[in-house]
């Protein structure tokens, strides 16, 4: 009786603990379905849009007016603005980023480190339409205040926000990186007279090297992907220049404008939010890809 | 530091050193400099907004009069919302991942996808949650879709730190209770699981800080522009506080900025408040 008892709630705790098991692999499949929702989704619409626009039209036709009575794709615009963006915010946040990953893994006494690593962590949790807004009504009138021909929105206040915006990324990785030199590297380059900049320089850099342009690589996916604060700061007007302080419009930009407005359900206007998305979301991918090939390579290298 | 005076290394080469450090200890200035200029820069525009009526009024069309309140409450409810599906589904994905699991292909795969998913432009799941949650399943422009695509986009780092936190509890925890006739499941939910529950928390509230200030995504599933209500149920329309800072600083109006300032200074002020939970947290995990 008692042995049967025993017998039934080992039982019932094997079913419960094979559901449970199942559960969680089942949450796990769920990441795989969310790429494939992610997949499906822009891939089906942008399909529909493709059928109507030449994609050699949308990758490179000068005039993106998709609203107007004779619409126009092309959406180059879209992808210099973008470029732009990108391109400026990398050139703000790579060089300061890493050289605060060189100063906090080479050069901080742990005292100060525990002031700027929670810094950068809390500038890096600063939500990007706070970036936007600081963007518009903070760096644009200084800009302006030093003579710069600026537009309200503009591309230059936008590329800085973003810039800052990234610069924590970029550290965390790149220190990362640079501690997963080993310490007998640097010890031969000081043990061969290299003075402290030169062993950084020369050989912990160079060692890390992979890492490091990996974590320059997500730092631009990231500064690709961003919405909010080019809306805010860098404005909504398609434009094809290379000019930092006139207005331009990225991709992102463009999908928070649109959805923003009414566009009917099923046109060929609602159609380009995602034909723009799935070539944003290809983009951002590669990059990805591209910074965790890197990442695998510097694993390989230092094991 | 190396000491130059007895050394071989030339005049031009010590000035190289000294100039290099130099940069380096600037840029690290610099990064603090940039988080003052940015809290001071919301702080001084927005304090003259910060009264109670700022925290009791409705987003109206009156400068004057115009609130967070409903911005206040839809982040609430969203948050909590997203925590409630992102927390059990991806902590199941993580203990999975970590402490069930064989290395077979199916879970690299699982493992890389969500590395990849991490990286995902946040717009991407606005697109995905549009398409899915508000068109396919019928939310419509409510907290439920909302929820549903802002738990999409935390679920990579909810399940990301949870496999950290469980890496850190040793093999010898786990073997000693297996050891003493318990299950693996038993192991799981008595042992592992609430030695880890430290660092989980800050995986949680990381979590929980992204999903109060991403903006784009909601943008895209349909958040209000303006309210004159306050959501009561999972399926009414909402707004959150990102999207009304991102209202008010449109506005070419400079009263409306300071609107603006004035949220911004309520938002980083939640954010901030999970951030210090959050390092006292990891402060109490790293002792044990």
């Amino acid at each position: 009786m008692r042995a049967d008892k025993f017998q039934a709630k080992a039982t019932s705790r094997a079913i419960t603990e094979w559901c449970l098991t199942h559960i969680c692999l089942l949450a796990g499949l769920l990441s795989i379905v969310t790429t494939f929702g992610i997949v499906f989704v822009l891939f089906n619409e942008a399909r529909k849009f493709f059928a109507v626009v030449s994609p050699a039209e949308f990758f490179f036709g000068r005039q993106w007016e998709p609203m107007f009575a004779e619409p126009k794709f092309g959406a180059l615009p879209l992808m210099a603005g973008t470029f732009q963006i990108a391109a400026g915010s990398a050139l703000v946040a790579l060089p300061i980023g890493l050289l605060i990953a060189i100063y906090l893994s080479e050069y901080a006494s742990p005292r100060i480190r525990r002031v700027v690593k929670p810094a950068l962590e809390i500038l890096a949790g600063i939500p990007t339409v706070v970036y936007g807004f600081l963007g518009l009504t903070f760096v644009t009138p200084i800009l302006k205040s030093w003579g710069l021909p600026l537009d309200t929105f503009n591309a230059l206040s936008g590329a800085i926000v973003v810039g800052i915006m990234i610069v924590p990324l970029v550290t965390s990785l790149s220190e990362d990186a640079i501690a997963a030199v080993p310490k007998a590297t640097r010890e031969a380059a000081y043990g061969l007279g290299a003075s402290k900049a030169e062993v950084i320089t020369n050989v912990v850099l160079k060692s890390a090297s992979s890492g490091i342009a990996a974590s320059f690589i997500l730092a631009i996916s990231r500064a690709v992907g961003e919405t909010m604060a080019v809306t805010l700061a860098a404005g909504a007007r398609p434009n094809l220049t290379l000019s930092p302080f006139e207005q331009v419009q990225t991709m992102t930009a463009y999908i928070a404008a649109t959805v923003k407005g009414d566009v009917p359900y099923g046109s060929t206007g609602y159609q380009t939010i995602f034909a723009v998305g799935f070539t944003l979301f290809a983009m951002t991918l590669s990059l990805n890809l591209l910074s965790m090939k890197l990442v695998k390579r510097l694993k390989k290298h230092h094991a | 530091m190396p000491d130059f005076a007895s050394s071989r290394i030339s005049i031009a080469r010590q000035a190289k050193d000294r100039i290099f450090r130099g940069l380096c200890y600037g840029a690290a200035a610099l990064g603090v400099l940039l988080l003052v200029v940015v809290l001071w820069g919301a702080v001084r525009e927005g304090f003259s907004a910060l009264t109670p009526k700022f925290f009791r009024g409705y987003p109206t069309a009156s400068v004057s009069r115009a609130g967070i309140m409903p911005a206040l409450l839809g982040s609430l409810w969203i948050v909590l919302l997203t925590l409630a599906i992102s927390l059990p589904v991806g902590i199941a994905a993580a203990v999975h991942l970590e402490e069930i699991a064989k290395k077979t292909r199916l879970n690299a795969f699982i493992q890389a996808n969500i590395a990849n998913l991490a990286g995902v432009p946040s717009i991407i799941y606005g697109i995905l949650g549009l398409a899915i949650f508000v068109r396919c399943f019928g939310f419509g422009n409510s907290i439920i879709a909302a929820a549903c695509t802002m738990s999409l986009l935390v679920l990579p780092t909810v399940i990301l730190t949870t496999q950290e936190a469980l890496r850190t509890v040793p093999m010898a925890y786990r073997e000693g209770s297996l050891a003493c006739g318990a299950t693996p499941w038993q192991t799981l939910l008595r042992m592992t699981l609430p030695c880890s529950s430290a660092p989980i928390l800050t995986g949680v509230i990381l979590a929980a800080s992204r999903a109060i200030g991403e903006t784009a995504p909601l943008l895209v599933v349909g958040a209000l522009a303006s309210t004159r209500e306050v959501p009561r149920g999972i399926r009414d329309p909402y707004t959150v506080l990102p999207i009304q800072i991102f209202n008010w600083s449109g506005m070419p109006q400079h009263a409306w900025h300071v609107k603006a300032a004035g949220a911004i200074i309520v938002l980083l002020t939640m954010l901030l408040a999970l951030n210090a939970i959050a390092i006292v947290l990891r402060n109490k995990a790293t002792r044990i």
